[in-house]
């Protein structure tokens, strides 16, 4: 029997003419960034292809400045490509106007950022609780606590981001990315402030939350030793991507 | 989902950043309290300017013509006639002479005092209700503000006007106060008034002339049409509200306060303003954070405004509660005088102006771009 990753990369070929509408996960082609004027433009993307399947967990490495941000934010709808495709779950992310990004983002995308990011002023169980409150109404909306539970955070619910460790604040960060049921989780240097064992921990957990919850994942990482938990690896350079 | 009130952050950040909240806090209730204050002494000095005014049961009262503006109740002079021409004008219910005049007393208990002397025909619908004492009737009697009693004027004392040495005696005092530019209101018969206007003493004779002069005409009516009088009457009328710019010191005073209470509300507009400006610039990365998540931005807008609500409110609800506590201890020597529908529009007006300048703060979270979110940006 295929795994979910395995059934996705047959259903979807990396050229050749189809159907985005049709495609589950991300779905990027031909995607081109340019950031700056005149003579100092740089091409952040260049006529970058990738599609990244339900349950499957992609790696982008590459040093600062070769485009992994840039990556990120077009795939989440947070910047507009100059040209190119991008889809999450079939809805198109480029087409779209800020507002209607915005919805897709709240409904399809979950983020897990560097450090965690959480807000300082809310408990972890509350940082959880915040996105449900402003997803649509049809969204996906997971039990914040029982999230919680499942990257063993339960017992620190009532704690705040600075009464947590890097390793704790980044599981938090995890489930707060899940709460919504996204399509696409877009994870950002997520053990850039965490030593090698907490690293590992981190990316295991969110190698299994990929599969547990069927979401197709793309982290940026410098860090190549978490590698071997991800199913594909790319490699970006210049703003070109290459799988590895 | 997305048009409920979000206070769900708003008051988490509230409890989190206290101390910060609670800084700002203190500066709204500080202006609230000086803004209490304020009205309480703007209202006290109304009061005192011309409350006597504020109770006569007129719709306009007509001077002399080209008498000014400023100084009417003591330089007009009209003749009795005038009334007469008045009370024939369509809308007028009723007319009645009036005289004012500001002297110097002497009690007989020895209590020195300024009285503002309003002569009116007994009766006429402008005669006085009397909460102690008996109305006005006698030639020699007076009716008096209850703020003269509780100067040391009481019933039965006589009052001797300074150099004419004129005798009246307290028959009545009046419930409340009745003040004009800042003295007690006396009010006399007419007859007598006159005599005291003139400079008559005690048993000199006065002119025919001095019989008939008063100070104005007292007007009661609707849809009078007051331009139409003043031309068959040769006067110069002024509405109720309009002639309390002619007591002394009125209009200086409530301009002044007037003046720095409008400064008030703009500081509060712009400190509120200001934290709110320095709030959302620290709270960027955050915003960021929460944009990339997904927050619609009028959800971060609704959030940001109410929380300046709630804090607004409650620091103008701890400024007010300790300004009419301050109130409270100002002694009878300054006019202080409370009024609940002015301290609401006050209060009003604060939380009003103070939401707006944080409005123009919290409008950057717009601004803010999500992107910024990702990489090492902070």
């Amino acid at each position: 029997m295929n795994t979910p990753t395995e059934t996705a990369r047959q259903a979807v070929p990396t050229t050749g003419a189809h159907d985005p509408a049709l495609l589950d996960g991300l779905f990027m082609q031909d995607v081109t960034m340019l950031l700056g004027d005149g003579d100092d433009t740089v091409r952040a993307l260049d006529s970058v292809h990738l599609t990244v399947a339900p349950g499957e967990f992609a790696a982008v490495v590459g040093p600062s400045g070769s485009g992994k941000s840039s990556l990120l934010a077009v795939a989440g709808g947070l910047a507009v490509p100059n040209s190119g495709t991008v889809t999450v779950a079939g809805r198109p992310m480029t087409a779209a106007s800020r507002r209607a990004r915005t919805a897709l983002r709240r409904d399809l995308v979950g983020f897990v950022f560097q450090s965690g990011n959480l807000l300082p002023a809310l408990t972890a169980l509350d940082q959880l609780r915040l996105p449900t409150r402003f997803a649509s109404a049809g969204a996906v909306k997971r039990d914040p606590m029982e999230l919680l539970a499942e990257v063993g955070m339960a017992g620190k619910a009532d704690r705040r981001p600075h009464q947590l460790s890097g390793g704790e604040r980044q599981r938090v960060g995890i489930a707060r990315a899940l709460v919504t049921g996204p399509r696409l989780l877009l994870v950002d240097e997520p053990t850039a402030a965490l030593d090698q064992a907490r690293s590992r921990d981190v990316v295991q957990m969110l190698a299994r939350e990929t599969r547990r919850h069927s979401v197709a994942t793309v982290m940026v990482t410098h860090d190549t030793e978490v590698l071997q938990y991800c199913d594909s690896v790319y490699e970006m350079m210049d703003g070109a991507l290459s799988r590895v | 989902m997305h048009r409920t009130v979000p206070v769900f952050l708003a008051v988490r950040e509230l409890r989190f950043a206290r101390a910060r909240f609670a800084l700002m806090g203190a500066v709204i209730a500080l202006i609230a309290v000086l803004m209490v204050l304020l009205s309480g002494l703007s209202q006290g000095l109304v009061r005192d300017g011309v409350s006597g005014l504020q109770q006569l049961p007129v719709t306009s009262l007509a001077f002399s013509h080209g008498v000014a503006h400023d100084a009417a109740f003591t330089r007009s002079v009209i003749t009795l006639d005038t009334v007469d021409s008045w009370s024939r004008q369509a809308g007028v219910a009723q007319a009645a002479p009036f005289g004012s005049a500001l002297i110097n007393a002497r009690s007989s208990s020895g209590v020195e005092i300024d009285l503002a002397l309003f002569g009116v025909d007994p009766g006429s619908f402008l005669a006085p209700k009397v909460a102690t004492g008996s109305p006005l009737a006698a030639p020699d009697g007076i009716v008096v503000s209850s703020t003269a009693a509780d100067a040391g004027l009481r019933l039965g004392d006589t009052v001797t006007v300074d150099r004419l040495g004129t005798r009246l005696t307290v028959v009545g005092v009046l419930a409340e106060q009745h003040t004009f530019g800042h003295v007690d209101v006396a009010y006399l018969p007419l007859e007598a008034w006159q005599a005291i206007h003139a400079g008559a003493g005690p048993g000199e004779p006065l002119s025919d002339r001095a019989r008939q002069e008063i100070t104005a005409v007292a007007v009661r009516g609707d849809d009078v049409d007051l331009a139409a009088g003043d031309a068959a009457a040769g006067t110069e009328s002024m509405t109720l509200s309009e002639s309390y710019g002619a007591s002394p010191g009125y209009t200086a005073e409530t301009s002044t306060l007037t003046l720095i209470q409008v400064f008030l509300y703009l500081i509060c507009a712009l400190v509120a303003g200001a934290f709110f400006t320095v709030w959302t610039i620290q709270r960027k990365h955050e915003l960021a954070v929460l944009r990339a998540l997904g927050a619609p931005t009028g959800y971060l807008l609704r959030d940001g405004l109410a929380q300046a609500l709630i804090l607004l409110l409650a620091a103008a609800a701890v400024g007010i509660g300790a300004g009419v506590g301050l109130g409270s201890l100002v002694g009878g020597g300054v006019p202080f005088a409370l009024d609940v529908q002015a301290v609401a529009v006050a209060a009003a007006l604060l939380v009003g102006l103070g939401v707006t300048g944080a409005a123009v703060a919290i409008a950057r979270i717009a601004a803010v771009d999500p992107a910024t979110a990702l990489g090492g940006n902070r």
